[in-house]
Formats: structure tokens, C-alpha cells, sequence
């Protein structure tokens, strides 16, 4: 009976109404309407997310695709610099750094004072620590050291355990094997400015450099490259799931100098602890083998950042290591003027060559003396004689006669105070001085301005490469251009001839003339510079002394004749110059000297010129004249 | 059927075997589906790896199941019997979290009790369900036309309503309160009264909107108009939406969905795991997903109106009810149409508190339909098994 209606209660599931408990009918017809009511809000967010996903489907894909990719781009490596044979000068090495992941570690600070007790962090870096944590996220690493040392990445190694999240990491630095040797010539990189950054986005990228002086700086285009890029996939945080597409960036360009290092080294080896500058040129094609300036500084220094106090040092010292005297360097010619003037003198149709002037140690003009270097004069001389002795009366008539325009003029052709196309930024121009020059300044232009000007003082002024531009001007005829770089002026190879410059349009005879009085300086009885003379069999050297005051020398202590510049202080001597080129009767090469306060152009520019100059020829693979391999004149200087 | 009638009448062990025969299986089938997705689309929330998510998940699920089948087991006279002592229980943990309970994201709010991690919250819910159950039980359906017995039960549920928004958690505080009125009506109040009670609702809601906290506040302006704060407050929205739209019909394919595995996605892997469902299966995997959460949901409802005690009823409903509200809260906020607030998906979504309390739930579920044809106190019949 129980179980029958049992069953009669089973087959009624659902009681909408029932007689025995009404409670059970209002929960089941109440419940049924939940029931509906939930079928119908999961229908209208079913419907909802058709709208969504179906219908608007497209519009969201593509914000999906802009959400994940970020392209970013890759550093180039910078070109390397090499001399004329192929030797690094400026390279790319590996810069090994310590970098840490501030999200691999839980204590930051911690693990900075722990890396700090193996390798020491100076202020500077911990400012820069703490300024680059609270810019990046957690997962970008922060770069604590950088130019670690073989022995310091293995302290950090042993002590990896207790560094958690420090990684070592490598990337590039500029070096520079030759340090100081061609510091002024190849410059130096450091990491850009704002300014910079502003001007080329490439130069954002961690590790790039900016070139801050030398060929590094005029060239530094060429050198950078062009940046590759890289699209990746990335998550909401800007972390790197994976790589979509990368171009390779094409690395800087590698330039070639018509710098001979090891004639460099000669160069600079000679020169010594004086103060000067030194030229090499070859006077047919304008390729500058040798340019040194002395002191010089260690260009590296400024890749990882430049002391505060070694900055000082440099900025004061009164022998301005870190200027280029070879062309930011300007000195009154002095006597290697003369050559200029002559010419000058002699295109004015005023002067020729056998023409006569009587010395008598000083020239008087309005009232003023002018002297002679010699107290005692040089009696009658002509050209040849006026270039041999270095007579300055000669040279104050030919200017007081030819006049300072016309001497200007003269000079700008030879390349004297003008802009020259080195591949060098800061470079100076230096000045020829005329009357409209002075009269812009609003001064006046005195008759002894010129005349002064005349033997290369008052206000004239050039800089070593533009006397060594000059003197190849002299030797070929040619109106030559100096030039560092091969690769980008490559029609003018190492084989090219005066030729391909435009003559100077100066009468072949009167530059013989001036030739053959710059030969009897070196090489004729009481010519000014028999220091210089070569010792090499069968070649001759041409050349011009010039010994330029820096200070005027009054007269009371000119007459009490005891003067001599050797007794004054260093800085008030006068600067010796020398220039000159060879061989005399094929010209190849030309050499400028300048040193500061050297005293006299005879007794210390010439001797240099001369060992310079034999150098040179020695080095000169075309002239067939011994030329040493590498390894001998390695194994000389060891001896 | 012959068999299991015998069993009935066995010895107490063999009652256990015909307890555990009446457990609708197929419901458990159900349940173990719903945790399958959730183990696949924590798997490939992980990356395609089983850590940090999926593995985890996978052995709570299976502590949860022996929990579920040993609640189903409790006859529904004991289950009234712990209900008080339990909802005490819960509202002690819920004024303990106030104090010395440790917050996540502003809401959340956690007991470490022996090593685990407590939600307090989720556990006031499964408490009240019982305790409502089981004074509208004692009550009876006459009773249910004097307001003053109703006024008992309406604190049982403000109770851990204030308690719970004053973590602050609003979609919980929401769906307890949800659920409390929900079987407030199952279980038979009038309906002149429900209406006298909704007459007032639009003034209270103004008076709500004032006593907010500004980052709840921030969510319903934001739920307007997520535009306004692309990548402050409205940044989930946009994210979720841009995820659900990529999907599109098909999906991105199982383990490729951009947004969810590049992190574009917040929280992918508890509030937000059905949108990563969505992305990587499509409107089709997203449709089959709600299809099995409602056959749950009904199939519950239907438990509840089988069952022939009125304390069965109602806890079947209550739990129903309280499964119901978790999966439409969390679709609406994932589909933005609701103001976001942390309530994940049951079951589906990471979270170890979640899944003990639904498993919990369920076992209550369960229980109730184990014990269905117990007249338990309905009338003069036996008191059942």
C-alpha cells in the first residue's frame, strides 16, 4: 500500500499544485520561474557576446594586433677606423658589464650593497642606479659596472650566489690601440646628448656613440651605420614573447686614412717632449701621412666618461693637449712666409728675380725702424741670395713695393689662411691680413703693418697643414688639397699625379726660382738651414727656415747687444718653424714644423724636418728606398 | 531497482553503497566536465605548461570531489543540526577577516588558517543558504504569511551582507544577498509583502551609490563609459573586450590566443579565464561553456523541486541559486556589462577557497538528492534513510 503510493508520488516530479503540502507547489512554480529567468540572462549575455565577438569581431582583432607588436631597433656597429696599410686605429671591443635584473632579486637594495663590497660603486654610479630603477620596469636590467676586468667578473662569478638576479652581459666600447699616438687625428666617441638624440632617432639606442672630435666626429655619418629593426611580439608589460620579423642594419663604414702609423710613431717619437706640430704630406696627391701634435691625451678615457679633475688638467694646461695644433693651431709664418711674398713680388711685375736690394741691417720707413735679423745687414741681394741668407730688408722693400693685397692674394693661392678640405672639424683658417680686413675691425692700417707682414709677422697667422699645403703648392705647381680620408676621395689614389689638381697659374720659372732659393737654404754655403741637409745618397732636400716672435723686442735691448731669445722664459721664445720638401728635383713629399717657443727655425724645426723627412723617404714603398718592414722597425726600437 | 530497495533495508554499511548508488552520477559527470575546462584553459593560461595553474588546480579539484561525495552522504537531519553552529561559525571568520585578515587588490580578503588560505566570504554563503534553509524549514509554510517570523531571517542575511561589504567586497555582498532573497521567495513569502518590500529599493540605491568606496565607484563610471580611462580603471574592460572580440566565431585556436597569453589580459586566470576561453575557442567554446554552467544551474533547480522534504528544497535552491549568481556575475563583468568586481567563475577559475566552497555546495546539492524521497518531518511518514 506505502509503496504503491510511493510510486503514484514518484511519477509526480513536480508538483504544481499539491493538495497535502501547498508550501511544495509555491516553491515548485516560484522555482520554475528562477529557472526561466536564468535561462533568459545567460541567453541575453549569450547574445551579448555574439554582438561581441561575432559581429564586432573585426574591430577588436585588429586593437588585438596593435596591442602585441613593438618594433624596435638594433644598434650597428660602429665602422672601425684604419691607417694606410690596414692597421686598427679605432676599433670595437667587447665591453663586459654588470647589469641587474631588479626582479630576480627580492631585496634591490640589498644586492647593490653586497655587488658594491666586491666591486666598488662610487657616488655617481648609485645616483645613476637608483634614477635608471625608477624609470625601467622590473624586467628591463639596470647596468651597475661597465669595463669590468677579467679579475672582477670572476669575483662576481664566485660570488654569484649571493647576488641573485646580477648577470654579466656584453656589449661594445670604442677603443683606440694606438692611444695617444693619433688621439687628435681619429678623435673620440662619447655617448650622445639630448640634442643629439633629437636630431636622429638611431642615436636613442643604448650603446650607440656620437663622434665628438677627429675623423670620429667628420665622419661620423659613415661610421654609424644604418640601424636594423626587429618587430617582436609582446606581452601587456612591454616583456619579449617572441620575434616576428627582423632586418639587419648594415654596420657603420670602415675608413681608410692615408695615415702611415708606424711613420706616425717615427714622428712623434722624434718630437719628443717639445711642444709642436708636425705635417707629412704627400705634395702630389694631398694624402697626409703624418700629422702629430704634441702633448697629446688617451681618446678612451672618454668613452667610459671623463674625470672632472683630469678635465680641469687638460683645459688648463698652457701646451693644450687637446687641441689639434696641426690644424686649430695658428703661429705668425715668420720666415716661411718669405717664399709667398716673393711670389707676390714677382707676378706684380715689379720684381724679377736678379733684381737687387742693399741690406744694410735695418730699413727705415716713416720714421720707424725695421730690422734685419742680421745687425750687421746682408749687403746687396737678389732673390736667391734674400731666400738663402733669409734677408728681411729684402722682404720689407718687396712688401712695402708689391703692397699687402697683392701679397694676400698671393697667399690665398698657396692655401695660407684658408679654409682647407681636411677631413677635420675645429679647424682655424687663420688670417692673411689686409687693409680692409683692419679698416672692418676699425683700425687703422699702417705702412708697417705691411711691411712686418712681409717676413711672416704682425698679424698674420697659419696653422702647420696649411704650410705643408703651401709648401706641395710650391713644389708641384699645383693647387693641392691635404686630405685624410682614402676611401671617400678615391679618385685620388695613392698613384695620382699633380695633375688632377688645377694649376696655380703661377710662371714655371718664378716657381723655380723660389724652389732654387729654398734648395740653397739647406744645401749651399751659409744658407740658413745646413741642418736639414739629408744624408741620404742621391736625394736633396729644399726647404725654408722661419723663427717667428711672439713679443716685440725693444729696441734699448735689441742695441745692447746682448740679446738672445734662448735666455727668456719659455713661454716669450720665439716659435721655430721649418718647411720644406723632397727630393728637390722630383718632389714627392712635404714636411711643416712648427714648435712652440723652439727659438730658432734653424736649430730646432730644421733638424726635426730633416729626420722627419728621411723618415719618410726611408717609409716610401714607390721610391723603392728601403722600405723597413714592420717587424725591423719594431725590433730597432726595442734595442 | 529491486536491488537497491534491498540495500536500503541492509545493514548500515550496505546503506552507505546505496547512498553513494542514489548519487546522481551523471550531475558529478557534469561537474568533472566544468573542472576539465577549467584544467585545459589554466593550462594554456600557464603558457602550455601545467605550473603555476593547472596541476594545482587539479589536486584541489580532487580533495573538492571526496569532499562533495562525503557531504552528499550527511543525512539532511544532521545537516540541520551543524547548520547554526556553521553560520556562527562563518560570521565569527567574517568579523575575524575585518581584523586580522590580510588584503589583495583592494578587495579579497583572506584568513591564513593552518597554512590555507580562508575566504570567509565564501563560506557565508554555503553557511547561510543552510541556515535559511533550516529556519523556513522549522517555520513551516504557514508561518510565512506573519511578517514578524521573517524578520529573524532578514538579519541572518544582513548580517553577512554588511559584514561582507564592509571588506569591501560588493559582488559577494550581491550575490549573498541574492541568494537570501531568492529563498526568501522559494520558500513561500507573500507576495503583497515583496512588493510593499521593492517600493522603496530605487531610494536606497541612491543612498548606496553615496557610501561607496571611490575604486567601486570608479568601476560603475568607468562600466558606463570604459573609454574614459583606457588604461586606468577601464583598462580591464577594453582588454577583455578586445580578447573576447579576437576570438571571433572560431576562436585563435587552443593555446594562441594573443591577449591572453601575452598578459594583455588582467587577471586571466581567475575573474577574467572565461574571456581567455572565449579568445582561444571562440563564440562556439564560449556557447558550449555557458550551455553546460545553465544544465548545472537547471539541473540543481530541478533537484531542489524533486526533492520531497522542504529543507532539501530549499538548501538545493539556495546552492543552485548561489552557483547561478557566480557564473552571471563574472560573464557580465568579463562581457563588461556590469562594474567589475573579484568573482570568479566556479570551478573554471584559479583560486582554492572558490572551489572548496562550490564543491562544498554541491555536495550539499547532492545530499539533497540522495535523500529526496526523505519526508524528513513533512508529515507522519518514516523518517527515511
Amino acid at each position: 500500500m506505502r509503496l504503491r503510493r510511493r510510486r503514484r508520488e514518484n511519477q509526480r516530479l513536480m508538483p504544481i499544485k499539491n493538495q497535502k503540502d501547498p508550501a511544495r507547489g509555491v516553491f515548485t512554480r516560484r522555482a520554475l520561474l528562477f529557472m526561466a529567468v536564468q535561462t533568459g540572462t545567460l541567453g541575453v549575455l549569450a547574445h551579448k557576446l555574439y554582438q561581441l565577438q561575432v559581429k564586432d569581431g573585426d574591430r577588436y582583432a585588429r586593437m588585438a594586433a596593435s596591442n602585441r607588436v613593438s618594433k624596435r631597433y638594433l644598434a650597428p656597429p660602429r665602422g672601425r677606423i684604419v691607417d694606410r696599410y690596414g692597421i686598427a686605429l679605432a676599433n670595437n671591443k667587447e665591453n663586459w658589464r654588470a647589469l641587474l635584473l631588479p626582479e630576480e632579486t627580492t631585496d634591490v637594495a640589498g644586492t647593490i650593497e653586497r655587488f658594491s663590497t666586491i666591486i666598488p660603486l662610487d657616488d655617481r654610479d648609485r645616483t645613476r642606479i637608483a634614477r635608471e630603477m625608477r624609470h625601467q620596469r622590473r624586467f628591463v636590467p639596470v647596468m651597475l659596472r661597465d669595463f669590468l676586468s677579467w679579475d672582477e667578473m670572476a669575483r662576481i662569478e664566485l660570488n654569484a650566489p649571493s647576488l641573485p638576479g646580477v648577470l654579466i652581459d656584453v656589449g661594445t666600447r670604442r677603443v683606440y690601440p694606438e692611444g695617444e699616438l693619433l688621439a687628435h687625428i681619429i678623435g673620440y666617441v662619447a655617448p650622445p646628448n639630448e640634442r643629439d638624440v633629437a636630431h636622429s632617432a638611431l642615436l636613442a639606442l643604448p650603446g650607440m656613440r656620437v663622434g665628438r672630435s677627429g675623423v670620429e666626429q667628420s665622419q661620423d655619418e659613415k661610421l654609424r651605420g644604418t640601424a636594423g629593426s626587429v618587430e617582436m611580439e609582446v606581452n601587456s608589460v612591454g616583456r619579449v614573447m617572441s620575434e616576428l620579423n627582423r632586418v639587419e642594419g648594415a654596420p657603420g663604414t670602415e675608413i681608410g686614412l692615408t695615415i702611415d702609423r708606424g711613420l706616425q710613431q717615427k714622428v712623434l717619437a722624434r718630437i719628443g717632449e717639445q711642444t709642436a706640430s708636425a705635417v707629412v704630406m704627400d705634395c702630389r696627391n694631398g694624402e697626409v701621412l703624418a700629422m702629430v701634435s704634441t702633448p697629446s691625451f688617451d681618446p678612451s678615457l672618454f668613452d667610459s666618461g671623463v674625470s672632472h679633475a683630469q678635465w680641469i688638467e687638460w683645459t688648463n694646461n698652457e701646451r693644450t693637449p687637446l687641441i689639434n695644433k696641426a690644424v686649430a693651431g695658428v703661429y705668425p709664418p715668420g720666415s716661411t712666409f718669405k717664399p709667398a711674398v716673393a711670389m707676390a713680388g714677382l707676378e706684380s711685375g715689379l720684381f724679377s728675380p736678379t733684381d737687387r736690394v742693399f741690406c744694410p741691417g735695418h730699413l727705415d720707413v716713416g720714421g720707424t725702424r725695421f730690422h734685419c735679423w742680421s745687425r750687421w745687414g746682408h749687403g746687396s741681394v737678389d732673390l736667391h741670395q734674400a731666400l738663402k741668407f733669409s734677408c728681411d730688408v729684402y722682404f720689407y722693400e718687396m712688401a712695402r713695393r708689391v703692397g699687402m693685397d697683392r701679397i694676400a692674394e698671393t697667399a690665398h693661392k698657396f692655401g695660407l689662411g684658408t679654409e682647407l678640405d681636411i677631413e677635420l672639424p675645429h679647424t682655424r683658417t687663420g688670417l692673411i691680413p689686409t687693409p680692409t680686413w683692419r679698416q672692418a675691425h676699425h683700425h687703422h692700417w699702417n705702412g708697417g703693418d705691411t711691411i712686418v707682414s712681409g717676413i711672416g709677422q704682425g698679424f698674420v697667422q697659419v696653422t702647420p697643414l696649411q704650410l705643408a699645403t703651401y709648401t706641395s703648392r710650391l713644389a708641384t705647381g699645383r693647387a693641392v688639397q691635404p686630405h685624410l680620408v682614402r676611401a671617400l676621395n678615391s679618385e685620388v689614389g695613392p698613384e695620382a699625379t699633380p695633375d688632377h689638381w688645377p694649376t696655380l697659374d703661377m710662371p714655371d720659372k718664378y716657381l723655380a726660382a723660389l724652389r732654387g732659393g729654398m734648395f740653397a737654404v739647406v744645401n749651399e754655403q751659409h744658407g740658413t738651414a745646413p741642418k736639414a741637409r739629408l744624408s741620404l745618397p742621391g736625394i736633396t732636400m729644399a726647404g725654408k727656415t722661419g723663427s717667428a716672435q711672439v713679443r716685440r723686442v725693444s729696441r734699448a735691448l735689441r742695441e745692447s747687444g746682448h740679446f738672445n731669445s734662448a735666455n727668456l722664459p719659455w713661454e716669450y721664445r720665439p716659435h721655430a718653424l721649418f718647411i720644406c720638401f723632397a727630393p728637390y728635383d722630383d718632389p714627392r713629399y712635404a714636411v711643416s714644423v712648427v714648435i712652440e717657443h723652439g727659438n730658432t727655425g734653424a736649430d730646432a724645426a730644421a733638424p726635426l724636418a730633416r729626420d722627419i723627412m728621411t723618415d719618410t723617404l726611408m717609409r716610401d714603398p714607390v721610391n723603392h728606398v728601403t722600405p723597413p718592414p714592420e717587424s725591423v722597425a719594431d725590433a730597432t726600437d726595442t734595442e | 531497482m529491486k536491488f537497491h530497495k534491498r540495500l536500503l533495508r541492509a545493514e548500515p554499511s550496505f546503506r552507505l553503497l546505496a547512498k553513494l548508488w542514489r548519487i546522481s552520477w551523471l550531475y558529478v559527470l557534469l561537474i568533472c566536465l566544468l573542472a576539465g575546462v577549467g584544467y585545459v584553459t589554466l593550462y594554456s593560461a600557464g603558457g602550455g605548461t601545467p605550473y603555476p595553474f593547472a596541476a594545482p588546480q587539479a589536486a584541489r579539484f580532487a580533495v573538492g570531489l571526496v569532499l562533495m561525495i562525503t557531504v552528499a552522504m550527511l543525512p539532511p537531519k544532521m545537516l540541520v543540526r551543524i547548520s547554526w553552529p556553521l553560520y556562527l561559525l562563518s560570521l565569527t571568520l567574517l568579523v575575524a577577516v575585518l581584523h586580522m585578515g590580510h588584503v589583495g587588490k583592494g578587495a579579497e580578503r583572506w584568513l591564513m588558517i593552518g597554512g590555507l588560505q580562508v575566504q570567509p566570504s565564501e563560506y557565508a554563503k554555503v553557511a547561510l543558504v543552510l541556515a535559511l534553509a533550516s529556519w523556513f524549514y522549522r517555520i513551516n509554510y504557514a508561518r510565512m504569511g506573519n511578517p514578524l517570523w521573517l524578520i529573524p531571517p532578514a538579519f541572518m542575511v544582513l548580517l553577512p551582507v554588511v559584514l561582507v561589504l564592509k571588506e569591501p567586497n560588493l559582488g559577494t555582498a550581491t550575490i549573498i544577498g541574492g541568494i537570501g532573497a531568492a529563498m526568501f521567495f522559494a520558500a513561500g513569502m507573500r507576495l503583497w509583502l515583496i512588493v510593499l518590500l521593492l517600493l522603496p529599493v530605487p531610494y536606497m540605491a541612491k543612498f548606496a551609490y553615496a557610501h561607496l568606496h571611490d575604486y567601486q565607484r570608479a568601476r560603475i563610471t568607468t562600466f558606463l563609459n570604459p573609454e574614459s580611462d583606457p588604461l586606468g580603471a577601464g583598462y580591464n574592460i577594453i582588454q577583455s573586450k578586445i580578447a573576447l572580440g579576437s576570438g571571433g566565431m572560431w576562436g585563435q585556436g587552443y593555446l594562441h590566443g594573443s591577449q591572453g597569453q601575452l598578459n594583455f589580459l588582467p587577471e586571466k586566470q581567475t575573474d577574467f579565464i572565461f574571456t581567455m576561453i572565449a579568445e582561444e575557442w571562440g563564440y562556439v567554446g564560449a556557447i558550449a561553456v555557458i550551455g553546460l554552467l545553465l544544465v548545472l544551474i537547471l539541473g540543481g533547480m530541478m533537484m531542489a523541486i524533486r526533492s520531497r522534504n522542504r529543507f532539501g528544497r530549499l538548501v538545493a535552491l539556495g546552492i543552485s541559486m548561489n552557483f547561478f549568481l557566480y557564473c552571471l556575475v563574472n560573464l557580465s563583468m568579463v562581457m563588461g556589462a556590469i562594474p567589475v568586481g573579484g568573482v570568479p567563475l566556479p570551478l573554471v577559475s584559479y583560486g582554492g577557497s572558490a572551489m572548496l566552497n562550490v564543491m562544498l555546495g554541491f555536495g550539499l546539492l547532492l545530499s539533497t538528492w540522495v535523500h529526496r524521497d526523505s519526508r524528513f518531518g513533512e508529515s507522519e511518514e518514516e523518517e527515511g534513510v
